[in-house]
């Protein structure tokens, strides 16, 4: 059994450890609310852009010489994958979810005998991901010095994808983020971004007919660049407001955590306490019986 | 008898304004500057760096755009920009900033033509600001 010496010194650490963790659950609570304002009040703006892109590819004229970006290259071969991670740890199963998804999304892409390329955007995925996939890491991308996520962060990010684009190195890309839900639910999500999917939008679309200037083709071709930067700032605008909510239920529960310890630690003081009290009053009365 | 239709203007971070008694926007629309009245017709366009006027009841006022998307829709007009200012809160060291990364944009050589000729019209716009 420890010392009493010993027991004290556990219990300080556990409340200081406590401490930490309860610093950290109210600075993450504080940040939650401003990015999940900022992601909200982004959702707007992707939301239109999804819309006005949808009334445009309804209305382009011919389907043959669409740009790429939103038909695809006709190939199914090289799957880029972006994933979308925090910079910071201490946030539950906020990195985790994300990788998780991606892990079997990409075990089902080399299942089918297809090229896998991957670019992490923040350090936690690349850690876990350089061990399994390591070679197959084009790019790693972080943004630890930018505090919020914004809007210039997200066009660096499209820029590069549409590079690679352009210069044919794959076929389809798919981006990894968490949806912000609520504080305790936050859902991984594998969108498509090339090409453009809207699949899940097709029967919204209004039949309304638009008057285009310049014509549909122009625009798109000007548009769909900036969809993905758009979808790319959704997606970290949703991801930290994820990993905030994410950090903060996981610190609510360190704390509460090292509360029952110090509980438990601080009844075994107490009766290691009255333990040796009542050892040295017995050993007291058997000495002074044998007298 | 009202002449007045809805705009709304959202930049990638937020709804950047909402206005609902406006009479007349003038957009600087890529193929030249187009006026928008109420009963338009549906109509989608882009922007080209420029000034954005929006003339309502309660005053007109003036933005500065570099690009972005209009959407005119039953008598909604809905712009998406991703870089916008206001030309009141729109002070000299700022402009200075702007104009300084446009004309240095202008000078590259490897860029194409297109991006040369908006980042052309860019220092056009904001010189002609002052």
């Amino acid at each position: 059994m420890a010392s009493l010496d010993d027991l004290k010194k556990r219990i300080a650490s556990v409340k200081s450890t406590q401490k930490i963790t309860k610093a950290m659950k109210m600075v993450a609570a504080a940040k939650l609310r401003r990015a999940q304002e900022s992601a909200e009040n982004g959702r707007p703006y992707s939301e239109k852009m999804k819309n006005v892109i949808l009334n445009l590819s309804n209305g382009i004229s011919n389907k043959e010489n669409a740009p790429k970006l939103l038909s695809g290259t006709g190939n199914d071969k090289v799957h880029l994958c972006v994933v979308m991670t925090s910079d910071r740890g201490l946030c539950g199963g906020f990195n985790s979810n994300i990788i998780k998804k991606a892990k079997s999304y990409f075990t089902k892409i080399l299942s089918e005998g297809k090229e896998l390329k991957i670019i992490t955007v923040g350090s936690k995925g690349n850690d876990q991901l350089k061990r399994m996939y390591g070679d197959k890491i084009i790019e790693n991308i972080s943004f630890k010095e930018s505090k919020n996520a914004n809007y210039f962060d997200a066009d660096k990010v499209s820029k590069i994808i549409i590079d690679k684009f352009e210069s044919s190195e794959f076929d389809v890309c798919t981006i990894f983020y968490n949806q912000f839900k609520n504080v305790i639910t936050q859902i991984p999500q594998a969108q498509q971004i090339v090409p453009l999917d809207n699949k899940d939008s097709e029967d919204k679309a209004s039949d309304e007919s638009y008057e285009f200037e310049p014509d549909e083709d122009e625009i798109l071709v000007n548009l769909l660049p900036k969809n993905i930067s758009t979808q790319i700032f959704k997606a970290m605008l949703e991801n930290s407001a994820s990993e905030q909510g994410s950090r903060m239920s996981a610190m609510d529960n360190a704390t509460r955590n090292a509360g029952e310890m110090v509980d438990k630690l601080t009844i075994q003081y107490n009766r290691s306490r009255q333990a040796a009290i009542t050892k040295e009053l017995i050993e007291i009365i058997s000495g002074a019986e044998s007298l | 008898m009202s002449e007045e239709f809805k705009v709304e203007i959202v930049n990638p971070e937020k709804s950047f304004l909402v206005k609902e008694d406006v009479s007349e926007v003038v957009v600087p629309a890529f193929e030249g500057e187009m006026g928008i009245l109420k009963d338009h017709i549906s109509i989608i366009s882009f922007l080209k760096p420029g000034i954005l006027k929006i003339l309502s009841k309660s005053g007109d006022e003036n933005y500065y755009v570099e690009d972005g998307i209009v959407e005119f829709k039953n008598n909604n007009l809905s712009i998406l920009t991703s870089t916008i200012f206001n030309i009141k809160d729109l002070d000299k060291s700022k402009q200075q900033d702007l104009l300084k990364q446009a004309e240095e944009e202008a000078k590259k050589t490897e860029i194409t033509d297109h991006s040369k000729f908006l980042a052309d019209q860019k220092v056009q716009v904001l010189r002609s600001i002052n």
